[in-house]
């Protein structure tokens, strides 16, 4: 159905996020970023520059990574969207790419970390056994002002092992009885961990 | 930032999109991609009062192969073409600019089409066009026309699109047999915008000498430079070029400018370098091209 709306109309967008339908009224210029925020209250995904270069915001459009910010919610009408909130397993055991980043001190603020680990699980997807070169040319879309990059890349080396060892999809929640993170104690990984630091103090 | 307020279209197919521009005029802007459009909207650059989203028209969605071209409608991602194996085999350049375009993520969203429209000076995309024998497919209500990179390129982030048309599609022209390519480009990191980048082609005759060769230059240019370079390396056998003279002509055709990245002598001297390489690589491919059709006819 083709759809037209004023510049102060409100659009009816229905999604469905982490395996959830989720629904809201938005106007046209709503950012798909500030759906998630906003209307739908998912904080785990951050804004940062807002012209699609840091690459925080970035999140999985029908399994493949894409910026948030640079899409609008009413373009993504009936598609699904993954965010971090999508990835740890229910009882809170984190998925093996956010693991990664603790292990590995992949992160410090935490602020750009959500983009790191929704593009690290799109890229995985694609290469699940990237060389270092690969590594870096697959999370060259995203900044991080603190860890210097090197465990990041070091995260996701580690992540791609362990997802070649379980044979998880990483796109996918992490199903922890499924695979080698069975025995691996929930409160070593924190639950919130992937959240990753949630709002900037205002 | 965030955009500013816009009426929104979602039409459902090409002539309903027509339809809408045609109402809208000069108050309408077509949304593909967006990776080049939603930043300017966002910075507030840009302000249309009314956007055209393709975002229901699947119809503009499937790349053709024919033995004369491949033609790219306007909502195929650089990362479907990229990874598109009839057309990157039909067209090798295609894949060796489309991995040199932006980072992955973008790739994912933004359009072939859609980077050439946008008409970036350091964009890969539009140094195609020029290279090769490209049209842009233009259609509105009223009709149909093509535009070649020369007249549609018209200057930077300006194309010659115009109020109530859709650009359709792109069509590439397949390269001559014996023919390599190759593009080179150099920015701060992979996926940034080039200091310089070159793509480039070369025929061989079938003694293995070059036939014909061009260049096109990027981000040296408020569009990219199309450099004939056929009379500089005529004759010269394709793993021994001398390619100082059309160095030089390249040199001389492009405008570069100074930014922060990078003064204008140094891209300059950049853009002759890039071309050496790309010259070489292509060169190796045409002699790699012609063994494998005399393979096939024999």
């Amino acid at each position: 159905m083709s759809v037209t709306a004023g510049a102060h109309e409100r659009i009816e967008v229905e999604v469905t996020v982490n395996g959830v339908p989720r629904a809201a009224e938005v106007p046209p210029r709503r950012l798909l970023s500030d759906f998630l925020r906003h209307d739908l209250r998912l904080t785990g995904t951050h804004v940062g520059c807002e012209h699609g270069v840091c690459g925080a915001c970035t999140i999985l459009l029908d399994g493949a990574p894409i910026r948030s910010c640079l899409a609008f919610a009413v373009s993504v009408h009936g598609r699904e969207l993954t965010t971090v909130e999508g990835l740890a397993a229910d009882d809170g055991t984190l998925h093996p790419v956010q693991a990664a980043f603790q292990d590995q001190h992949g992160l410090q603020c935490g602020y750009c970390t959500p983009g790191f680990v929704m593009s690290a699980c799109g890229f995985l997807a694609e290469t699940t056994e990237p060389d270092d070169d690969e590594i870096r040319e697959g999370m060259s879309g995203n900044l991080c002002r603190c860890t210097g990059y090197a465990g990041i890349l070091a995260a996701v080396k580690q992540a791609a092992g362990d997802l070649r060892a379980s044979g998880a999809d990483p796109r996918s929640q992490h199903q922890p009885e499924d695979d080698a993170f069975a025995g691996r104690p929930g409160g070593e990984h924190g639950p919130a961990g992937g959240d990753g630091g949630g709002e900037v103090p205002s | 930032m965030k955009p500013s307020p816009f009426a929104y279209h979602a039409p459902e197919s090409v002539d309903e999109t027509l339809t809408t521009l045609s109402e809208l005029g000069e108050d309408g802007k077509v949304l593909a991609g967006g990776q080049s459009l939603i930043p300017l909207l966002n910075m507030r650059l840009a302000a249309p009062p009314a956007l055209v989203d393709l975002a229901r028209v699947p119809e503009l969605d499937t790349v053709e192969v024919t033995a004369e071209h491949v033609r790219v409608p306007a909502r195929v991602t650089h990362e479907r073409l990229r990874t598109h194996a009839e057309a990157t085999a039909a067209i090798p350049l295609l894949r060796q600019a489309l991995d040199w375009v932006a980072h992955p993520v973008i790739r994912n969203r933004g359009t072939a089409l859609g980077s050439i429209v946008h008409g970036d000076p350091a964009g890969e995309l539009p140094a195609l066009l020029g290279l090769l024998d490209g049209n842009v497919e233009l259609v509105s209500t009223q009709g149909r026309r093509e535009a070649t990179a020369d007249s549609f390129l018209l200057g930077p982030l300006e194309s010659d699109v115009r109020p109530g048309e859709l650009a359709r599609a792109v069509v590439f022209s397949r390269p001559a047999p014996r023919t390599g390519s190759a593009f080179e480009e150099l920015a701060r990191r992979h996926g940034d915008y080039a200091m310089a980048g070159v793509a480039v082609t070369v025929t061989l005759d079938p003694a293995r000498n070059v036939a014909a060769a061009r260049a096109a230059f990027i981000g040296v240019g408020g569009t990219p430079i199309g450099v004939e370079l056929t009379d500089a390396l005529s004759g010269q056998a394709f793993d021994a070029l001398e390619p100082g003279e059309a160095i030089g002509l390249a040199r001389a055709a492009i405008d570069p400018t100074d930014d922060i990245h990078a003064t204008a002598s140094y891209r300059r001297h950049l853009a002759g370098v890039l071309l050496g390489r790309a010259l070489e690589s292509a060169a190796r491919r045409a002699a790699e091209d012609a063994a494998a059709e005399e393979g096939t006819h024999t």
